[in-house]
């Protein structure tokens, strides 16, 4: 094994990890993106992304998952959620209102309908997700001065 | 009616150790308790007897919903709730480098 | 509907139990009991949205909640005039008890609802938003303001948090900055 993933837990809990990280950050995603026809949405469905790189950074040390997803993308995440909420809003404005649903209704119970509902789903996830990964490693990377003498 | 009470006396626990106990984590534990508390009277509210899920299907009309405007409110609270515990925790690490000490009775001088 | 008085009571005997721990640690893991329990509730009581966002929560919550409490030798929580104080909280729970107990007059009878508004939202919201969620439906498009705000409050707690959290500007003298400021 490599120098760099030194870091972290056992060997077991990696392998595990290197398994299982992957199905549940497409669980996230199944969830964001069904959130319309089924239980979920934005909010679960974000929280459970952030939950797979938190899952990443537990067993693997921050080098690794500030590898995958270093903090200006995070960032940068957060951002884009934040505008892209804030402007499916204000589109609204040239069709009559705040958040009107401009786009066509389509057929119920299918992937693609809803008008807006599903964009807004990925904007708040988004929005949601990075905000709360950036809480955790501001939190965990903190380092205090009783903790380094150890 | 006595499942609106036992939901108030969760709310009281929440409540008394707010009040009584002097370490900053279990302040900490009492906020969230009580908002756990909040959050199922709301969703008590709006249950209804033989009720189903607000969710509409396909194939088989389904008439007996509960109420989804408390669901829709809770839903943003729960994660408000999470976000303001944070910020909590943060604080009080901050007040624990600071101060050495998670008791509130030993932060009395105003350093700096 | 006898399940649903077997978990509160069980709620109420978590909720004591992280009071009245001495550890910490231990207490921290029994909120979290507390939490799972809260999840089946919202799932019996027909929430499956609130079931997945709580006990997903639950779990970031937790940890986070582990990050404050590990790593340190805390001293057992003392105990001060705890008479005096013990009788404050009693009143304070009494009169709210008193409140409370007024005010249960006026709610619905628990399993009969006043859904005034929500009739128009189960009616039409199928029309009107496309979405079969009507929860969904809810937050995403009639209340949309609602979302909007708790957007703005997330956002300024992870600004809280970071300005907290940060090294920058907060150094004595004698203190060697480290690389990874935020």
């Amino acid at each position: 094994m490599s120098k760099e993933h030194d870091a972290g837990m056992s060997l077991i809990v990696k392998v595990i990890t290197r398994f299982t990280v992957g199905l549940i950050l497409l669980y996230g995603i199944y969830i964001v993106l069904h959130g319309h026809i089924s239980p979920g949405g934005g909010f679960a469905g974000g929280v459970i992304i952030a939950l797979s790189f938190v899952n990443l950074m537990l067993a693997y040390g921050k080098d690794v998952a500030l590898k995958k997803l270093p903090r200006k993308t995070i960032s940068f995440f957060e951002s884009t959620g934040a505008l892209l909420f804030l402007s499916i809003a204000l589109i609204g404005f040239f069709g009559g209102y705040f958040f009107l649903n401009f786009i066509s209704k389509g057929e119920p119970f299918r992937l693609f309908s809803a008008g807006i509902v599903p964009f807004c789903n990925i904007a708040i996830s988004l929005k949601v997700g990075a905000g709360l990964f950036a809480i955790f490693i501001a939190l965990v990377l903190l380092k205090f001065d009783w903790e380094k003498k150890e | 009616m006595i499942i609106y009470l036992l939901c108030l006396m969760l709310f009281c626990c929440g409540l008394y150790c707010i009040l009584v106990k002097r370490n900053i984590i279990k302040i900490i534990l009492g906020i969230i308790i009580a908002e756990y508390a909040v959050n199922l009277f709301f969703i008590l509210v709006a249950y209804r007897m033989e009720g189903r899920a607000p969710i509409l299907s396909s194939e088989v009309e389904i008439v007996n919903m509960v109420d989804p405007l408390p669901q829709a409110l809770v839903l943003t609270s729960i994660v408000i709730g999470l976000a303001t515990t944070t910020l909590l925790v943060a604080i009080a690490m901050r007040i624990y480098e600071k101060y050495g000490t998670f008791d509130i009775t030993k932060i009395k001088e105003l350093k700096g | 509907m006898i399940e649903l008085y077997i978990l509160l009571v069980l709620m109420i005997v978590g909720a004591i139990v992280t009071i009245e721990l001495k550890d910490l640690l231990a207490a921290v893991i029994s909120i979290g009991a507390v939490g799972m329990v809260l999840s089946i509730v919202f799932l019996i009581i027909k929430a499956p949205d609130l079931a997945i966002t709580q006990i997903v929560v639950e779990m970031l919550c937790f940890i986070i909640l582990l990050r404050a409490t590990l790593k340190k030798d805390l001293p057992f929580s003392t105990t001060g005039s705890w008479l005096f104080n013990t009788f404050v909280a009693a009143g304070f729970i009494a009169i709210f008890l008193f409140v409370a107990v007024k005010a249960f007059k006026d709610l619905p009878e628990f399993g009969y609802p006043i859904m005034r508004v929500a009739n128009i939202y189960l009616k039409e919201g199928l029309v009107k938003t496309g979405a079969s969620n009507l929860v969904s439906s809810i937050i995403l498009d009639f209340r949309a303001y609602d979302t909007l705000g708790e957007a703005t409050i997330l956002f300024t707690a992870v600004i809280g948090v970071l300005t907290i959290v940060r090294r920058i500007g907060r150094k004595k003298k004698d203190e060697i900055v480290e690389e990874d400021d935020e």
